[in-house]
């Protein structure tokens, strides 16, 4: 036994020697901070290079600068707020009522076996449907309006808040449940002060998710009719042949869903600051 | 008075405790020793109020007991506080009725019992292992109870820590708890604490043994008459026939 330790030691060693191969990069060029940044940067200033230098087609790949530009003409004309402003809208009203339904029932079904029976196979059921496999019928139901896509990010936004809140509530821990009724808790005490607090982290991860699937589903409900929102500018410059507008776009969702998943970051850590985990704000 | 009169519990077929019959009353401290899963924890569940029996009854100053009571504190084996509230709410859990001065009095005056006056804002997490069973102490013992049951409450501490625990126990517990109800498989703890100790075998739980401890306190654990009761519960626990009690 001591025989095999010392041979793996031994040719460990030898693999870390001179002779060894090696994938390592040379330490302290950049800060540590600054290393994830290393590769866009050098794919970025490639890709300007390229299309500087006149090898790619402008009208299929708009160089960095050009969308920048482009970018920089939406925030001043006014465009880019206006359009954000009624997506960021379809997204907030579609999170808020999801979240709502999803939160109410999760509740319910998390905390009694009853209405779990009942209404939870249901729930997983409609869940198997695709959310985009819902416009044409949302359309129908409630017109091309703002109606349809408004419940459209609803229902995408739905699943995944219930599904975490509800085994949050449901995995509550039992010891702690009987210390509140040996202190007398019961009812809706004993949901405030126990259930609710020990299944913000779970409703934490599921709003988290939810957020991230309402800027995904948006898109997709500005892409199938809307006269404004940064979907229909995307759909717009498809159609006028204006790449650097698609990208610029593309970006503009990128930023929206990082910053509100990073406002819904900050606010969990500061709730659930009593969590005792090795991350550190 | 806890009174227990022909008391049985069964979980489907498996039978866990009794019949057995107990009363607890002039002496202050009564411990029940028993090895681990003889079923004595079932017992102080039933007393807690958190298991119905299902046979015979429980009885605290005539009172049946069928459910939680706040006339009987509890302290777990795990301090089990909530995370997210700090020491002083954890304390304070089960006095939501009273009025927030005497709420907020009462749990100071725990605190200092448990000698944690400092950390009353303390989230649980940024406790030691000690602090928080103390917390856990001084939550069972804020409500003024009747009767305090302790389930093990120092078995998850280290030996030191358990030790120092077990010496001020009957300080902070004070004259002002009428009955204490210890469960424990320690048997120095047993002798160290209790005026009476109940030994237990099982499953079902049953009585073995009751014996009354008449030594002076605070006790020596090095002592002959210490050792005496100690060879004796030893004995009572690992039968000389070669059967374990359990």
């Amino acid at each position: 036994m001591t025989d095999i330790v010392t041979d793996a030691g031994a040719s460990l060693a030898a693999g870390r020697g001179r002779g060894g191969f090696r994938l390592r990069l040379p330490r302290g060029v950049l800060p540590h901070g600054w290393r994830a940044l290393a590769l866009p940067l050098a794919v970025l200033a490639a890709w300007q290079a390229v299309g500087a230098l006149g090898w790619t087609d402008a009208t299929l790949l708009p160089t960095p600068l050009a969308v920048l530009g482009e970018l920089v003409r939406l925030a001043t004309s006014g465009e880019l707020l206006s359009n954000l402003a009624v997506s960021f809208r379809r997204v907030m009203l579609g999170f808020a009522a999801g979240t709502l339904v999803a939160t109410a029932l999760g509740a319910l079904t998390g905390y009694s076996l009853q209405w779990r029976a009942y209404l939870d196979p249901s729930v997983h059921a409609l869940r198997t449907i695709p959310g985009l496999a819902w416009i044409p019928m949302f359309i129908l139901w409630l017109g091309i309006d703002e109606g349809s896509k408004i419940a459209l990010i609803a229902l995408a936004n739905f699943f995944p808040t219930y599904l975490n809140f509800m085994s949050g509530i449901a995995r509550v821990d039992r010891k702690l449940i009987e210390v509140g009724r040996v202190n007398g808790l019961a009812g809706a005490r004993l949901v405030g002060t126990i259930l609710l607090p020990y299944s913000l982290p779970f409703l934490f991860v599921g709003l988290r998710q939810s957020m991230g699937v309402a800027w995904l589903v948006v898109v997709g409900a500005e892409l199938m009719g809307a006269s404004s929102g940064i979907g229909y500018m995307l759909m717009d410059g498809e159609m006028t042949g204006r790449p650097h507008l698609v990208m610029a776009c593309m970006i503009v969702f990128a930023l929206s869903g990082k910053s509100t998943d990073m406002i819904l970051a900050a606010i969990s850590r500061r709730v659930l600051r009593w969590q005792d985990t090795v991350e550190k704000d | 008075m806890l009174e227990i009169r022909d008391l049985a519990k069964s979980f489907g077929s498996f039978a866990a405790l009794g019949p057995m019959s107990f009363t607890l009353d002039r002496e202050h401290v009564l411990t029940v020793i028993g090895p681990s899963g003889c079923g004595k924890s079932t017992l102080l569940r039933l007393v807690a109020g958190l298991e119905t029996a299902t046979r015979g009854d429980i009885r605290l100053d005539g009172t049946p007991v069928d459910g939680p009571r706040s006339e009987i504190g509890v302290a777990f084996q795990d301090p089990r506080l909530m995370p997210w509230l700090d020491v002083r709410r954890n304390v304070g859990l089960g006095l939501w009725r009273w009025p927030a001065a005497e709420r907020a009095a009462a749990v100071d005056a725990a605190l200092a019992k448990v000698s944690l006056t400092g950390f009353a804002d303390a989230l649980p997490k940024q406790l030691s292992g000690g602090m928080a069973q103390r917390v856990g102490l001084a939550r069972a013992l804020v409500g003024r109870p009747r009767l305090l049951l302790l389930d093990e409450p120092f078995a998850a501490l280290d030996p030191l820590t358990r030790m120092r625990m077990q010496d001020h126990l009957l300080d902070i517990v004070g004259g002002e708890v009428p009955n204490v109800l210890l469960i424990t498989h320690d048997i120095e703890e047993a002798i160290v604490l209790s005026d009476r100790i109940i030994v237990l075998d099982g499953p079902p739980a049953r009585i073995r043994r009751d014996v009354v401890v008449d030594l002076p306190k605070p006790r020596k654990r090095t002592s002959a008459a210490f050792q005496e009761i100690k060879e004796f519960l030893l004995g009572e626990l690992f039968p000389a026939d070669g059967r374990l009690a359990a």
